[in-house]
């Protein structure tokens, strides 16, 4: 079915074809007949052997002989000779019937099922598929074969190692060899392995053997995907890392019941509003955990009883496993006079329980503590957040003059290289290695401008800011690589909107790499300038981002711009706990699916999702990654029984999964294809406390 | 560019469908329930389902069906599961599923044992590949990516790199190949297409591009779609061909699932029918 060129058939071939088929259909009926009438006499047998020799794809032959051979061996009980002949009869009809197709998945599988059988030798294993790689190298079923063989006879790791490497040798251009190498390898340096046991020792030579094939052929892509595997390994760091948190640590949190305070003396990043009788307490690590509860996080504190914190993971599709969890904490008691202060202290890593989803512990003992109070101080009701329409338009925003008083909080923000000692060990050789790495990558470039090595350098140099840990570490390559990005969309057309999404990431790490350029994004929301006590808001709009990321640098907005980019989706943001407005206008946003993180926004109340592509795509794009009435998912909330499926929400199941949990004051989706005046008013209905829908007030 | 010459692969599919004699064809039997498949699944996106005689393909389908319930590729062959899977698809493209007896269902499945063994086949590059430690091939992701899809445990799947190493399947020439330093092939590139679907990573992916590729793959004469520009046409490739155009949402032609690989409306009317 591939590779065959295109041509009419002509009269005497079509002829001959008839006939072949004729005589196939007869010699397959009778067939048919012998196996289901268990026929197992020696014709019956060598006319199926014929069969499977035409066409190894009858897959009910090899059923056949299966059912034959165990018949024969019942008949034949303990008779080694026999035994050996018929399974050898067997061994030649596969062979055969490779090499009419060698790709054949019940010839492979009749093999192994003989080999279980306990016969032939590695050497004649491996014999044969030495000639079946020899016509064709990446036959995988070939490569299967082998594991197999190697596995069930015990063949060293290390021989095997060998091999790859003489194939490799032999034609670089073979990535079948390098996966099963970086497959053995990898078995190796987890067993520890004599030879094997440091990744200091073992990886420097296969960097060097994988620079062999870039170098020479820098457009063949066989290298790269074993060069990327052995940065991970160089770069990874296989242990749970706490990455940051909010409240921050050191903080001094003043919160504000929903009333706004006017001239305080406070930074509007230690000072929150919030709606609810709580407050969340986030934890972001470096990678998916589970086991994050009452047990292994201690919370210590006058306003909650440890055991009774209930922890929530932050992950689409109901997962067990998330890198952000978050719990709530309660307000403390509203005296509205009282500014008491309620230190709270947070330990993890002292009993273990917290775990990877590549099964490694969290292991670093962490404490924290951050300082709470409440303040109610009543003064003319300001621009309380769902109390007045939200405007996004430019007057009503200010730039922030940073105060001294801001300096404190803030730092407290980016000493949030929560340090972690662990990581430190092997420090030297990690980051000696990239730096070499780095130096290999500079020097392919002055030589060959390729696609290959920019894309390396770029990830080289992320990899090795990433390292250094801030704010240690002023020098940062994020211009050197967002050109790098650049040079990438029009080197490769084709792949240019992988590098938008890249680039996009990187110059989000810039903005929240320090904190006088997050600040210079930050924009009081005011009608009038002066006053302090208005909300803060983060302005990363117009910026051509695709791809969002750097989450955890920003786990205290509560207002965000992101209008007018090019975004997508927006993975990740369900993060950011504290939002409560956030506008999405004149975006990308293909479906209903593609808000999914907003689910877990609890207190969102103003959201803005204007002028995006809402209703204009046949095709979801992201329907899989929440869970919905058609995935399985463990406990959807579809089978509860609870909602009634009426056709309103069969036509828009996407949106009231999204928004059914939402307490919104105010809406804005004017300017998508799904708009009409049926979906407006489906959309009053799952958003009860709606007041303002595309700028007009509701009853 | 060219267009998609639907009217030609409809008459191409029927034509497959009566044409018994050729030898090719009995060659194939064995799989004759996936060439439905494909062949009636093609029909329904460029909305011409009603061409075949609906009575003529059940009362087919059901006499491949084993006692044990399950399906074989055609009549007198063993059941397997492959052609249980297309028996299912194509009656639900006839809305004719409730005939089977409806005792096998996901619950009896063991779902978590199935994710677990699927993430074991989970390579270094972010692909998978047929059994623990096979080498990552497009098809097979497509498998895995979709049923993981299915389950509902997308998060397995490491999008990042698995999306780096799929949208490098595409090539200059705009089609996309199996594995790395492979040519491209149509078949091939509805599946990485698909699992890109799932993830929202299908943008990495150049759509026009992609969607020349295949309209060149057609046989503007005869009907049909090849693996590659000028090779001969078969159900399989026409298949993948005008699914994958469902999913670049090329026009007239109805949206196809990402998992399921089947229209949205039969989809959707299996889910929404079941409350």
């Amino acid at each position: 079915m591939h590779g065959r060129p295109r041509k009419p058939l002509k009269p005497e071939d079509a002829a001959a074809s008839a006939a072949k088929a004729e005589k196939l259909r007869v010699l397959q009926s009778q067939f048919l007949h012998n196996h289901h009438n268990h026929i197992y006499s020696k014709e019956a047998v060598e006319l199926s052997t014929k069969l499977l020799e035409t066409n190894p794809e009858l897959y009910t032959a090899w059923n056949y002989r299966k059912l034959a051979v165990q018949h024969k061996l019942t008949e034949n009980d303990s008779d080694p000779d026999s035994l050996k002949s018929i399974l050898d009869e067997e061994l030649r009809v596969v062979e055969s019937a490779l090499r009419q197709n060698f790709k054949s998945y019940g010839a492979w599988h009749h093999r192994k099922w003989i080999l279980s059988k306990g016969h032939s030798s590695i050497d004649n294993e491996l014999r044969l598929l030495d000639k079946f790689q020899k016509a064709d190298s990446r036959n995988f079923h070939a490569w299967n074969y082998r594991r197999f063989v190697a596995a069930s006879m015990n063949r060293s790791e290390e021989d095997e190692l060998k091999y790859t490497e003489d194939m490799i040798c032999n034609n670089f251009s073979n990535y079948s060899a390098w996966h099963n190498r970086s497959l053995l390898l990898s078995n190796l340096l987890k067993r520890k392995v004599e030879g094997f046991v440091s990744k200091e020792k073992v990886l420097p030579d296969e960097y060097e053997f994988v620079h062999q094939a870039i170098f020479t052929d820098p457009d063949d892509q066989s290298g790269w995907f074993y060069h990327l595997w052995l940065l991970d390994q160089t770069v990874r760091v296989d242990s749970p890392q706490l990455v940051s948190s909010w409240p921050t640590p050191g903080s001094d949190l003043i919160l504000l019941g929903d009333r706004c305070l006017d001239g305080c003396a406070s930074s509007p990043f230690t000072r929150f509003h919030l709606d609810s009788r709580t407050f969340p307490l986030v934890l972001y690590f470096n990678q998916a955990v589970e086991g994050v509860n009452s047990s292994t996080i201690t919370v210590d504190s006058e306003l909650n009883t440890n055991k009774d914190l209930v922890w929530k993971p932050l992950s689409s599709c109901n997962s067990k496993a998330a890198q952000v969890w978050v719990t709530q904490l309660n307000l403390p008691d509203g005296n509205t006079h009282s500014s008491k202060v309620f230190p709270v202290e947070v330990s993890l890593g002292h009993s273990q329980g917290i775990i990877s989803s590549s099964g490694f512990h969290y292991s670093n003992p962490f404490c924290f503590a951050f300082r709470v109070s409440l303040q109610f101080v009543e003064t003319q009701p300001v621009e309380a957040l769902g109390k007045e329409i939200i405007s996004w338009r430019d007057e009503s925003f200010h730039n922030y003059n940073a105060h001294s008083q801001d300096s404190s909080p803030i730092s407290s923000l980016y000493q949030l290289s929560i340090k972690n000692d662990n990581e430190l060990t092997d420090f030297e050789w990690r980051a000696a290695t990239i730096a070499k790495e780095i130096d290999h990558f500079r020097e392919l470039l002055s030589l060959i401008n390729c696609k290959i090595g920019k894309l390396t350098l770029a990830r080289l140099l992320m990899a090795h800011d990433a390292m250094m840990c801030p704010p240690a570490n002023k020098i940062s390559h994020s211009e050197e690589v967002l050109e790098l990005y650049n040079d990438l969309m029009r080197l490769d057309p084709t792949h240019v909107q992988y590098y938008k999404d890249q680039h996009s990431l990187v110059l989000l790490q810039q903005v929240t790499s320090n904190w006088e350029s997050l600040l210079s994004r930050c924009f009081h929301y005011s009608n009038s300038p002066s006053n302090r006590g208005s909300p803060m808001c983060l302005q990363l709009k117009n910026l051509s981002l695709s791809r969002l990321g750097s989450f955890d640098k920003l786990l205290w907005v509560q207002m965000l711009d992101l209008s007018h980019n090019e975004l997508r989706s927006i993975e990740g943001l369900e993060a950011l706990q504290l939002l409560s407005c956030l506008n999405l206008s004149n975006n990308i946003l293909g479906s209903f699916t593609a808000l999914e993180p907003i689910r877990q926004l609890k207190s969102l109340r103003a959201l803005n999702i204007s002028y995006n592509e809402i209703g204009a795509h046949s095709i979801d794009t992201t329907k899989y990654l929440c869970s919905s009435p058609l995935s399985h998912s463990v406990g959807s909330e579809w089978n509860h029984g609870q909602t009634v499926i009426d056709d309103d929400i069969k036509s828009y199941w996407e949106a009231y999964f999204i928004l059914k949990g939402l307490n919104l004051t105010q809406f804005d989706i004017v300017g998508n294809a799904i708009v009409n005046e049926k979906f407006k008013s489906f959309l009053i209905k799952v958003l009860p406390g709606l007041k303002w829908l595309d700028g007009e007030q509701l009853h | 560019m060219g267009e998609l010459a639907a009217d030609k692969h409809v008459k191409y599919i029927i034509s497959v469908e009566k044409k018994k004699d050729s030898f090719e064809s009995v060659v194939m039997e064995h799989l004759r329930l996936n060439g439905a498949y494909w062949g009636l699944t093609t029909l329904d996106i460029l909305g011409k389902l009603d061409a075949v005689d609906e009575e003529d393909v059940i009362s087919w389908i059901l006499k491949c069906q084993d006692e044990s319930g399950g399906f074989a590729g055609n009549i007198g062959h063993d059941p397997h599961v492959l052609y249980t899977l297309s028996a299912v698809q194509v009656l639900a493209l006839f809305d004719k599923v409730d005939i089977l007896d409806a005792d096998k269902r996901l619950d009896k499945i063991n779902v978590d044992k199935a994710v677990e063994y699927i993430v074991s086949c989970k390579n270094l590059d972010g692909g998978f590949g047929c059994t623990p430690g096979g080498e990552s091939h497009a098809g097979q992701i497509f498998c895995c990516v979709g049923a993981l899809a299915i389950a509902g445990a997308l998060h397995h799947v490491d999008k990042d790199l698995l999306g780096w190493w799929l949208c490098e399947r595409q090539v200059k020439s705009g089609g996309l190949n199996g594995r790395p330093e492979k040519l491209p092939d149509v078949g091939i590139f509805s599946q990485p297409n698909l699992m890109m679907e799932h993830s929202c990573r299908v943008h990495w992916i150049n759509k026009d591009k992609l969607v020349k590729f295949i309209l060149d793959c057609q046989d503007m004469e005869n009907g049909g779609i090849s693996d590659r520009p000028d090779d001969a046409v078969d159900v399989f490739h026409t298949y993948f061909g005008v699914a994958g155009l469902s999913l670049l949402e090329y026009p007239g032609l109805k949206p196809i699932d990402p998992a399921y690989a089947l229209p949205v409306d039969v989809v959707n009317r299996i889910f929404f029918s079941k409350k």
